[in-house]
């Protein structure tokens, strides 16, 4: 096997730590949680660096590539930004909540 | 190592780190914020660690790339209403998978690997090109461009299994023989297929777990990228995607007390229409005058919200609605079931933008405890999740489904637009008891009017 077997165990480890973290995630923030989640996914851009910077990269390579680098591009911006204003409307009671702060 | 590949190794262990502290300190509203800022700090080591790489040599096409997917980004994050978020987050799964998938695609044509390496291609592409499809499915249902019943025909089950089994014969064939490339674009062209026709026969009241489900196979594909490149931060990040979504899906699944194969493969809502004769039963309904008196004579309040609200847009009214009652000494409070609406959370996230303050969003093993002190239930475009049947007709197709106990509360208010069945297509119990009052109309317009009655009452 050419390939270093550590990276399985990583694999694992991770799914482990991301089972107990997720977990205590209020159910409150599940919506947030899951665009910031899909933010971290689009960690495929270095992936996608790879294949379109390479040198001597073909055609195909380059094609694929530039759309994987833009469609990851889109998950990291709009996925952090609205992670964050969804975050920002939780308040807790105060301000708003007695007449006022229209 | 070479100084540059050390700083390179730096950043995407710093990156990794990062990742995982985001995802703890989304544990609570007040350090949640913090949270984002840990991932954003994270994405931008492993990028900038990316560019240093001796192997990135053309940086034109990729700075282009970046400029035209912010330029998507910004706008997707900023203009999408919050009512839409369930599709944006649809159409963000779909863009993560499609970028893993031509990502494997590419790495396929540019060296054929072989043995463990190609198995983890496979996987790669398998995982992405089908949640590229079943993610633009779900888009099309959530935003109603295709139709949102379930579509099922006979054999179905059998057309889609065989479909995955032939792509999963072929992927096994690939990896034993890599250089055969006449069956990779069959391969792609299965995974697919499979991805459209997994998501035809799912109907809108399942949409929380698939959306939950397609996030973790989207995480499942990123990491599967990471084992083939044999890059340890695209593992980590991917298997934190991964397990956030298995167990949001694994909550979703609990909170209908359902299965994955049942979700997947069990169609809700088709058999059920047949089930209970049309015979007419009597029920009390009332007008927003005396909704109103109700509502202002009452001391304890639970507001239970469902997707109805959400297509109302009855947020911001419903806001006025509590402000007003809380004014006037009234304890309100709404009551949240896990798949109320069309995602994890999507409730919390509509009351949080109408400036409800989320102290008062109470989960429904808190909550369901109260019921029975609680003076008036008003139930807003919600419907299975408060349907008694569950608890107590163990043919019904929701046997068993956890709900919120509303049916408990001295009076119950149900706004709802007419008496035809909810999703499910079954009948609601409780629209036919004695302590139930039907309030005909849209959501949003109802809880106008009752603003306007009990903004009355205060100036009169």
């Amino acid at each position: 096997m050419g390939i270093d077997i550590v990276v399985l165990y990583v694999f694992m480890l991770a799914g482990f730590v991301g089972f107990e973290v997720i977990r205590r995630v209020s159910p409150l923030l599940h919506t947030p949680l899951m665009s910031l989640t899909n933010a971290i996914s689009a960690i495929s851009v270095v992936g996608a660096i790879l294949i379109t910077g390479a040198e001597g990269a073909t055609w195909l390579s380059k094609t694929l590539g530039f759309i994987a680098v833009m469609a990851a591009t889109i998950n990291i911006v709009s996925g952090y930004l609205i992670t964050d204003r969804m975050l920002k409307m939780f308040k807790k009671r105060g301000g708003s909540g007695e007449g006022g702060g229209q | 190592m070479t100084n540059a590949a050390i700083v390179v190794e730096i950043c995407y262990f710093a990156a990794a780190v990062l990742f995982i502290l985001a995802l703890k300190w989304m544990s609570s509203p007040a350090t949640a914020r913090r949270g984002v800022i840990a991932g954003e700090v994270g994405m931008l080591l492993a990028v900038v660690g990316t560019l240093l790489r001796a192997e990135v040599v053309n940086y034109e096409l990729i700075i282009v790339a970046f400029l035209i997917g912010s330029a998507i980004g910004v706008p997707l994050a900023y203009l999408m209403p919050m009512t839409a978020v369930p599709q944006r987050t649809a159409l963000s799964h779909a863009f993560g998978s499609l970028a893993a998938a031509l990502i494997g695609t590419a790495e396929y044509y540019r060296h054929t690997p072989h043995g463990f390496v190609m198995g983890a291609l496979v996987v790669e592409t398998l995982l992405g090109f089908l949640t590229f499809t079943a993610s633009l499915m779900a888009f099309g249902k959530l935003q109603e461009i295709l139709p949102t019943r379930p579509i099922t025909y006979k054999g179905q089950n059998v057309v889609n299994l065989s479909l995955l089994a032939a792509a999963a014969v072929i992927g096994v064939i690939l990896i034993m023989n890599p250089e055969r490339t006449e069956l990779f674009p069959i391969f792609c062209g299965l995974a697919l297929l499979f991805g459209v026709l997994l998501i035809v026969p799912i109907g809108g009241a399942d949409m929380p777990t698939v959306i939950a489900l397609l996030n973790s196979y989207a995480g499942l594909a990123a990491c599967a990228m990471g084992v083939a490149l044999d890059n340890k931060l695209l593992v980590i990040a991917g298997a934190l995607d991964g397990s956030s979504g298995f167990i949001l899906s694994i909550i979703m699944c609990r909170a209908m007390n359902r299965s994955f194969t049942n979700v997947l493969f069990g169609a809700f809502g088709q058999v059920v229409t047949l089930s209970k004769a049309q015979e007419a039963r009597p029920y009390r309904s009332a007008s927003a005058e005396e909704a109103a008196s109700i509502l202002d004579a009452a001391r304890t309040v639970v507001v239970v919200p469902g997707y109805g609200l959400a297509v109302a847009q009855a947020q911001h009214k419903i806001r006025e609605l509590h402000d007003l009652l809380t004014k006037r000494g009234v304890d309100v409070r709404f009551a949240i079931h896990p798949v109320a609406g069309r995602m994890p959370g999507h409730m919390n996230v509509l009351l949080a933008e109408a400036d409800i303050p989320y102290d008062k969003l109470i989960e429904m093993d808190d909550i369901n405890s109260e019921f029975p002190q609680t003076d008036v239930a008003l139930v807003i475009g919600a419907n299975d999740v408060t349907n008694p049947a569950a608890r107590t007709d163990k043919t019904s197709p929701i046997a068993g489904m956890p709900i919120l106990n509303v049916d408990q509360a001295r009076t119950v208010m149900v706004i709802k637009r007419s008496m035809s069945p909810g999703f499910a297509g079954i009948d609601n119990d409780l629209y036919y008891m004695e302590k139930t009052l039907m309030l005909f109309g849209d959501a949003k317009g109802f809880v106008a009017s009752l603003v306007k009655e009990l903004g009355a009452g205060v100036h009169a």
